[in-house]
């Protein structure tokens, strides 16, 4: 059921409260208190006939700083509904429908303070030159996009310099064939403090991605079936992602030139392809990752230039690689993770310096514990002479799990040539870590 | 040939070997169940040893039966009967007598730990079926060297010689001729390579089960169709089956030259 | 009913059959005799489509036995070491021939003759050889076929087998069938054979009765006339 107008005000006030201690938000807040007390805020409802206004777009061009616009069941064969400078609060019944019929974007806002809600936007235009969303947000503050089904999405939500917003319980789902003629479900440019809760996108270009996006939050999201990327951050510092699935997208989770990135409790799932993995880690410092379950990724974790990470806690199973190191990665440290299964726990080119492994449960060990003191009493090694071969000859990985392949991997162990000798579990535990 | 089939089959279920081998089969799925507590790792486990195990066993048996049998081939050779029925009967009897124990060796205990309860029973039949080929693949080819080699001893010999060089040596000449030739394009070589040999065919099939995830990280395109559409098993059991076919034809082309 | 017509046929290098030429169109009892190695056993296997000639036709009863295993169920044979499936029980041996070859009711009296009854549910493997030739001769005699090759049959045999078995031997004659009997034991040779057939160095040396043999070497014995041939032919 849609939320009766009167209430919403109560509640974007109740929102407000909740980000009373927000120093930001308090200056909005306050300019929200000053408009409502000055201008008299009022419902306007809209529908085929009977209601104020038959047109959205009318009714948003007719209405004030501070209204609410109730649009009542019907489809609406409307685009490209600009609103500027205004604090509206559109909510919409359910079914409600808007169909830009590929004319552009559906709402264009730059505004503060401005709440979308209930709505089902179809038919975003594909263009190769501009970035047709269905709702587009520029310059906006203390913004809630939220329960929004955008169907046959070019792009979903494209947000731009915009800050202290809240993007939840979307569903956004496009059709595109390839990277080029698709756009991103929920795409943060230059953002800063947007919370993106509970959303459910597929079939898009990237699921979300964050450019230039400051200390966002983003939490249990279902990605799944993008092309390009579940979830992506460039040049995106002090964010947080837990509790979201990344299924079966193109290439999995790319986290990019970014600094104290968090991610907890995620589940990387199903990437499988030649240039795919469960998380592409490049160029990352001070990173955090724990909880985390990577299963049946072609690679689990794929870092490259990365520096002074910690993966603790976190389960690898079924992967490809578990994880993929190339050059440049320092001062990484794993520990109480589970390696269960994977092909090959651990494959690196270049050298890997400082990094180090410990307390780690290899499904693959073989070793003892005389002690019982739960950690094996012989070393573990993680780089296989067979995952050397590989990264020099590809081909040979027809013969995996071949009898061969397993003895020279075991003379390796005795007497490693190949492998680094400083690559080494310590202390391998005996049994599973659990959380 | 169908009452060959029937009279080696049950000689061969009565004879104490199907027993041991039956019973191998038994302890082996039981201490693994035991060990791992986790059937998805114990059918990976089994994997590993079905791939090399299996064949060997095959070979051995194949032989042995061969010689041992040999006067009562005779008997049989006397009687107005085909020759080619003679051989195939006995060869298919032994076939069929190893895959029932590794069947119902490796079938009971995973069955009473709860397989048809379990998500890995496609993963535990893919391993039953290529057990079972490679049964029928090794027999066969023990059958062609015992039919070309009079002597017991030498029979033996090469047959050994046969499984050592397809289990092993065959992988290392594989893998160090794609390290000599790694500047050149290798897919199709290497899945040439592999069709070759029954052992690395059947770990391939076993592969695409298990490690798709690490097949799909190579960028080549024909891995890419080969490991990334049924395009793999279609070519993998096709390929099974011509080597079962192949043996066995030989059998019978064989078997009608020989003098007894 | 036997016709062999120029056969040959090599070892590796070894030319073991060197153009054979047989012809057995009556009933009797053929000895084929002849020295370690001198080709008799290869002649039988050749016959029971065994061993392949690499040169040479032979015919039984006018087909050409070449790519064909029906004939056989006109031949019964002994083979010369019988050696059964030990996991077999002597019971179902019989009844496995039986269901191979045809039914026949002939088993029982033969099990009686050789007083085979105590050792019917024992398994093949634990017989003594004498006994596992007495199944052998079961095994042989029950299909009452027009040809019979019997390789050593007398091996093992007791003192009243050996009696049964000359005893069996007469009255498939007397059927009209053609016997042919390899045996390194003369004296029995020269009870039973109506014909010699010697065999010296892949070819046939001789074929007559004994009669003509002894009058051909000039000996009396015939032990002495197959001597006597034997260094003639060494010396």
């Amino acid at each position: 059921m849609a939320d009766q107008p009167n209430t919403m005000i109560g509640k974007v006030f109740l929102t407000k409260l909740i980000d009373w201690m927000n120093p930001k938000t308090t200056i909005s807040f306050l300019l929200f208190l000053f408009s409502t007390c000055f201008v008299f805020a009022k419902t306007i409802t809209i529908c085929k006939t009977g209601c104020d206004f038959n047109s959205i777009k009318t009714a948003v061009d007719s209405s004030k700083s501070g209204d609410s616009l109730f649009i009542k069941t019907g489809l609406y064969k409307e685009s490209n509904i600009v609103i500027y400078k205004k604090s509206l609060y559109i909510t919409g019944e359910k079914g409600t429908v808007i169909d830009t019929q590929n004319k552009g974007y559906g709402f264009s806002v730059e505004a503060t303070d401005i709440i979308i809600k209930n709505l089902t936007i179809k038919n975003i235009e594909v263009s190769y030159t501009k970035e047709y969303a269905a709702i587009l947000l520029f310059k906006s503050y203390d913004f809630v996009i939220e329960n929004i089904t955008v169907e046959r999405a070019f792009f979903g939500f494209l947000v731009q310099k915009s800050k202290d917003g809240i993007i939840k319980n979307n569903t956004i789902s496009g059709e595109g064939k390839a990277e080029a003629d698709s756009g991103n479900a929920i795409h943060l440019w230059h953002c800063e403090n947007v919370k993106v809760l509970n959303n459910d996108v597929r079939r898009m270009r990237d699921g979300i991605y964050l450019e230039f996006g400051n200390s966002s939050y983003i939490a249990n999201n279902y990605s799944t079936q993008n092309m390009r990327y579940g979830l992506h951050f460039m040049f995106s510092n002090d964010n947080a992602y837990e509790n979201n699935t990344f299924e079966a997208n193109g290439a999995g989770v790319a986290v990019m030139f970014s600094k104290r990135i968090k991610m907890f409790n995620n589940l990387f799932k199903k990437n499988w392809g030649t240039a795919s993995y469960g998380i592409l880690l490049k160029e990352i410092n001070d990173a955090e990752l724990q909880h985390n379950i990577f299963e049946d990724n072609t690679i689990g974790v794929n870092a490259d230039g990365t520096n002074r990470i910690t993966f603790t806690e976190n389960t690898f199973k079924n992967n490809g690689y578990a994880i993929k190191v190339h050059g440049a990665c320092y001062d990484n440290i794993y520990s109480k993770n589970n390696f269960l299964h994977n092909s090959f726990d651990l494959s690196y080119s270049g050298k890997l310096n400082s990094n180090k492994f410990e307390n780690n449960y290899w499904s693959n060990y073989t070793g003892y514990d005389l002690d019982k003191d739960g950690i094996g009493d012989v070393p573990y090694r993680p780089v296989k002479l067979f995952s050397y071969l590989v990264n020099r000859t590809p081909e040979s990985i027809v013969l995996l799990r071949s009898l061969f392949i397993d003895i020279i991997n075991f003379s390796e162990k005795v007497s490693p040539v190949f492998t680094p000798e400083n690559l080494i579990d310590n202390k391998p535990l005996m049994h599973k870590v659990t959380w | 040939m169908l009452k060959i089939l029937k009279y080696s089959f049950f000689d061969l279920m009565r004879s104490s070997w199907s027993y041991v081998y039956f019973a191998f089969y038994l302890l082996l799925g039981i201490v693994l169940l035991f060990l791992n507590s986790d059937l998805s790792k114990a059918v990976i486990t089994l994997m590993n040893v079905i791939i090399v195990l299996v064949p060997l066993i095959g070979t051995i048996f194949g032989v042995m039966y061969y010689y041992n049998s040999k006067e009562f081939t005779e008997l049989l050779l006397a009687q107005p009967l085909k020759r080619s029925s003679i051989f195939l009967g006995q060869y298919f009897g032994v076939a069929l007598s190893l895959s029932m124990s590794l069947i119902l060796g490796l079938g009971i205990p995973f069955i009473a730990y709860g397989l048809f309860k379990s998500n890995a029973i496609w993963d535990f039949s893919l391993l039953l079926i290529v057990g079972v080929f490679l049964t029928f693949i090794f027999s066969a080819l023990a059958f062609n060297i015992a039919l070309s080699n009079e002597n017991k001893i030498k029979g033996f010999g090469y047959a050994i010689l046969m499984w050592l060089f397809l289990a092993i040596i065959y992988d290392g000449l594989f893998l160090m001729s794609l390290i000599i030739f790694e500047d050149y394009p290798l897919d199709k070589v290497s899945l040439i390579g592999t069709m070759l040999n029954p052992i690395d065919l059947s770990r391939t099939l076993i592969l695409l089960k298990l490690d798709i995830s690490a097949l799909l990280g190579y960028t080549g395109a024909v891995f890419k169709q080969f490991f990334g559409t049924s395009f793999g098993l279609i070519i993998s059991i096709f390929a099974l089956i011509i080597w079962v076919a192949l043996p066995v034809l030989r059998i019978i082309h064989k078997s009608k030259k020989k003098d007894f | 009913m036997v016709e062999i017509v120029d056969l040959h046929k090599k070892f590796g290098k070894n030319n073991v059959l060197n153009g054979v030429d047989l012809n057995i169109n009556e009933g009797g009892i053929f000895a084929v005799l002849g020295p370690n190695g001198s080709g008799k056993t290869t002649i039988i296997k050749s016959i029971l489509g065994m061993v392949i000639p690499d040169n040479g036709t032979i015919k039984v009863f006018n087909t050409n036995i070449k790519k064909n295993s029906n004939y056989r169920s006109k031949i019964d044979y002994l083979p010369q070491i019988a050696n059964f499936p030990s996991n077999l029980k002597v019971i179902e041996l019989i009844k496995m021939i039986k269901d191979l070859r045809g039914q026949t009711n002939n088993d029982q009296k033969l099990i009686e003759t050789f007083k085979l009854q105590p050792f019917l549910n024992k398994k093949l493997g634990t017989l003594s050889g004498g006994t596992k030739q007495k199944v052998n001769l079961v095994l042989t005699f029950m299909f009452d076929s027009p040809i019979v090759i019997l390789d050593e049959p007398t091996t093992g045999l007791d003192p009243i087998s050996l009696i049964r078995l000359k005893e069996l031997i007469t009255v498939e004659k007397k059927k009209g069938k053609a016997i042919l009997i390899t045996s390194h034991i003369m004296s029995f040779v020269e009870e039973v054979a109506d014909q010699i057939v010697f065999i010296l160095e892949g070819k046939i040396y001789f074929k007559g009765s004994i009669e003509e043999l002894k009058t051909k070497t000039e000996q009396n014995d015939f032990e002495h006339a197959i001597a006597n041939i034997l260094t003639k032919n060494h010396a």
